[in-house]
């Protein structure tokens, strides 16, 4: 018998002309001291069904039909009825810690006003109650912090608040919806260590919603799998992460980049990418294919920056070194990577190289000329033309106003305005088959395409000025993981028939491992080690690497 | 300050006392001088000195401000929240349909309609004036008489329409969006009673842009208050003011307008202030961000 029982939930949004499901006859089961993930990509409806338990949908979506089950109770039988369950049987955690407290309103204040919606207690008592529970989980100096405000905490610390209120009345379900991921890593081990201990330690029941399978793999005992609102598969997690039955668990859990080993490409087992190898480069034979020499393409020397020397304190005591000192080289048709948590200056180094911020100190060599030293701004185009970028987020790296037959024309003019229109045309219809957009897509805008295709836009935007060295900042992060696999196939593609030259930056160390030849640990602006990436994941030098592979959720983990 | 059968000696004699032959520069500087000390020189027109006008004038327009003021606030944040809880209630789209009227009508055209209405048809309020008041020897108040206190309902009503109705669609957004912000729904997930959602959490975080701009309208307020003055023969300064731009009486439309500008720079300033007492955010700015 078990404790949560889910019987055909659906979730639908009434549109003007039809009826769209968010989620469509989901049967999950939970039992207590059980943690069960809810897996899928990106609109699979595992957040809406999480929502739906406690019927806090968004309008115009509505729980239009099945019922809950908690207990003996069917908390679904009226829609008042639910409210009095919120958070007193049931707790809710949300994915960023930074926006799901009140801004205003002390932790304490916060505390005591959910504790005494639903327990008889006097305001000491609930004080006592909250300062006890922020000390389980994990808060030091409860008392004084007790009466701080949400900007007080970092970000793995407000998610303990955000932990401790949802635990604040005792519920017997937690229902945590991404609850780690806008959080670093080692931040990221720590919060679910708590989730499951506290779900021992009280016997909860748990669904832990995630699009991340390394977590899926180290945290849950059962998991259940969504697709567009369906339940593809449930069951107990090292089955359906070793011997998925369906076709899309399959293809869900091939796209996953593997920690423990390099493969050459992810496979993808999807309809549209039969012969899942891209043959069909056709800029190849407009591209300047440059011979790949031994040496250096990119020399970064002593590089500092930091971003406090304004007017008035020029070296204040307080400036934040965002680079300290770092220094490292990228050899010629090499994938270099650089991975930090957040805060780390990588994004930083990557501004610098790309010239769009100047470092404080130090210098950048590019093909054995200076380029932190050029002042003529002619000169600087020549450079800027071999040394491009690919950002983060696809949604806003594209002007929404352009065609982008427009955003691909613009390189291409600044560093050729000479060129003819139909040669103009016919180099574009080029670049976007190189990345796999149909000829179409020239005269459509960004809106219209998904995230993976705006990265592909991204891409053919970046190619145009055929560069030598290609920076790409964290350009998956954005994605689902299938679409996730099928960026990294191509760029490793590209790179290939190209002699392209990669900094590849991220924070996902299974991807990294994929994708680079040699990698640069950061911490806090400083190098800590750069070595070859097979040395790197098998024998790390600096404790720091090893700590951050040890805290890296892996998906072998299943097997041990 | 001459009449027509001014001799041109007499005339020659007067630019000189007045300091008016001397060059630009030394003209400001003295000006700049005699300001800061409160010294404004004598109006042309009444030949009087103007700080002593502008005093003898400034209770009208500040009881009028403030009633305006409070008046646009009170009912303005009413509104503006009963707008943004209700989004689709037939009286919310009546608010929201007058509500842009007065944004649309020029002031002095409401303040026309109303004295036609209130004055001409009914006769229940009077048009112009400030009715009785009672001189507390600083200040001449109006607010201890009746028909003082019927004079000022028209003016300050006009006045503060249009503030009002800008502070009822502000109000109206930052709700919406504030209800829609993740610690509203998780405040609904730990199943916080809906009144505290409404009125505790969301409702503060959503006056906190609101004092923004009630401080830069009071000023607004203030620099429309000559219109309206002007419509309904209110004895404050943008009705002295209207007189002295109509005769060039240079020191007192000076006066007025250092006057206007040091209000505005101070109104700015108490708001900075208060952002220092309401947002938790900015005031432990110091000693923040541990753990």
């Amino acid at each position: 018998m078990s404790f949560l029982k889910i019987n055909n939930l659906s979730v639908d949004y009434q549109m003007r002309k039809e009826t769209v499901y968010a989620a469509k006859n989901v049967n999950i089961e939970v039992n207590k001291g059980e943690i069960l993930g809810l897996v899928g990509e990106s609109g699979s409806g595992k957040s809406t069904v999480g929502n739906a338990i406690i019927n806090l949908i968004d309008e115009p979506g509505k729980v239009s039909g099945g019922s809950v089950v908690l207990g003996d109770l069917n908390i679904h039988e009226n829609s008042e009825s639910i409210v009095k369950y919120r958070g007193n049987k049931i707790g809710l955690i949300f994915q960023d810690p930074q926006t799901s407290l009140n801004p205003i309103l002390t932790i304490g204040e916060q505390l005591i006003e959910t504790i005494q919606t639903h327990l008889k207690l006097s305001k000491e008592e609930a004080k006592n109650k909250s300062v006890n529970l922020l000390k389980e989980v994990g808060i030091k100096d409860a008392e004084k912090r007790f009466d701080n405000y949400p900007h007080q905490f970092s970000g793995g610390m407000r998610q303990r608040v955000v932990i401790s209120l949802a635990l604040c009345c005792e519920p017997e379900l937690l229902i945590a919806d991404e609850p780690t991921t806008a959080l670093d890593v080692s931040i990221q081990s720590q919060i679910l260590e708590l989730i499951k201990k506290l779900t021992k330690e009280r016997n909860l029941a748990v669904i832990l919603i995630t699009h991340d399978m390394g977590v899926i793999a180290e945290t849950t005992d059962r998991v259940a799998v969504m697709k567009s609102g369906d339940l593809v598969e449930v069951g107990i997690t090292k089955d359906i992460l070793t011997n998925p039955q369906k076709n899309y668990t399959k293809s869900l859990v091939s796209s996953v980049p593997p920690t423990n080993k390099k493969i050459s490409r992810f496979v993808i087992i999807d309809n549209e990418n039969k012969d899942n190898k891209l043959n069909n480069i056709k800029i190849l034979n407009r591209w300047q294919k440059r011979e790949i020499k031994i040496q250096d393409l990119v020399q970064v020397k002593n590089l500092s920056k930091s971003f406090d020397d304004n007017f008035f304190s020029e070296s204040s005591k307080n400036s934040v070194m965002a680079v300290n000192d770092v220094s490292f080289e990228i050899k010629e048709g090499e994938t270099f990577g650089l991975v930090g948590e957040s805060g780390s200056g990588k994004s930083t180094i990557a501004k610098i190289i790309v010239n769009l911020f100047k470092p404080s100190s130090g210098d950048i060599f590019f093909d054995e000329v200076c380029i932190t030293k050029i002042k003529q701004k002619s000169e600087l185009m020549k450079f800027r033309k071999q040394i491009q970028m690919i950002f983060q987020d696809p949604y806003s790296s594209l002007n929404s106003r352009l065609k982008v037959k427009d955003i691909i024309t613009e390189p291409i003019k600044l560093h050729n305005p000479n060129i003819s229109n139909s040669d103009l045309n016919s180099y574009i219809f080029d670049l976007l088959e190189s990345v796999e957009l149909n000829q179409k897509s020239a005269d459509r805008y960004p809106h219209e395409f998904s995230g993976g295709q705006r990265q592909r836009i991204s891409i053919a935007r970046a190619l145009a000025t055929q560069p030598r060295l290609l920076v790409c900042d964290e350009p998956t992060s954005a994605l689902d993981v299938s679409i996730q696999a099928q960026i990294l196939n191509l760029l490793k593609d590209l790179q290939e028939q190209l002699n392209l030259t990669i900094l590849f930056i991220s924070h996902d160390l299974p991807v990294v491992r994929q994708m680079c030849d040699r990698i640069g640990v950061l911490k806090d602006g400083k190098l800590c080690e750069v070595t070859n990436t097979e040395v790197l994941f098998v024998k790390p030098h600096h404790e720091y690497t090893k700590e951050l592979l040890r805290l890296m959720p892996k998906i072998e983990s299943i097997y041990e | 300050m001459v009449g027509e059968e001014t001799s041109d000696e007499e005339r020659a004699e007067l630019r000189e006392t007045l300091g008016l032959m001397d060059p630009i520069h030394i003209q400001f500087t003295r000006f700049v001088i005699n300001a800061s000390q409160g010294e404004f020189g004598i109006s042309y027109q009444l030949r009087r000195p103007v700080s002593e006008l502008i005093v003898e004038r400034l209770p009208a327009t500040i009881e009028l401000v403030v009633i305006s003021a409070l008046i646009a606030l009170v009912s303005g944040t009413l509104l503006g929240v009963y707008t943004g809880i209700n989004r689709k209630g037939f009286l919310s789209d009546i608010i929201l349909a007058v509500s842009l009227l007065g944004v649309s009508l020029p002031t002095f055209v409401i303040g026309i309609l109303f004295i036609y209405l209130f004055a001409v048809i009914l006769g229940i309020l009077p048009s112009f004036g400030r009715g009785e008041v009672v001189d507390l020897g600083f200040w001449t108040t109006g607010f201890l008489t009746i028909s003082g206190l019927k004079a000022i309902i028209l003016p300050s009503v006009t006045l503060s329409l249009f503030q009002m109705t800008y502070i009822i669609r502000l109000v109206r957004a930052e709700m919406m969006e504030i209800l829609q912000t993740d610690y509203i729904k998780f405040a609904r997930a730990r199943g916080i009673d809906e009144k505290s959602i409404k009125y505790k959490h969301a409702l503060k975080n959503g006056l906190i842009p609101v004092i923004t701009i009630a401080g830069i309208n009071i000023g607004t307020l203030i620099a429309f208050s000559i219109i309206t003055e002007t419509v309904f023969q209110w004895p404050g300064m943008g009705f002295l003011f209207i007189q002295a731009v109509q005769f060039v009486d240079i020191p007192i439309m000076s006066a007025y307008l250092v006057f206007i500008a040091f209000v505005f720079v101070m109104i700015n300033f108490i708001v900075d202030i208060l952002y220092y007492f309401i947002d938790p955010r900015i005031r432990v700015k110091g000693d923040s961000a541990s753990g």
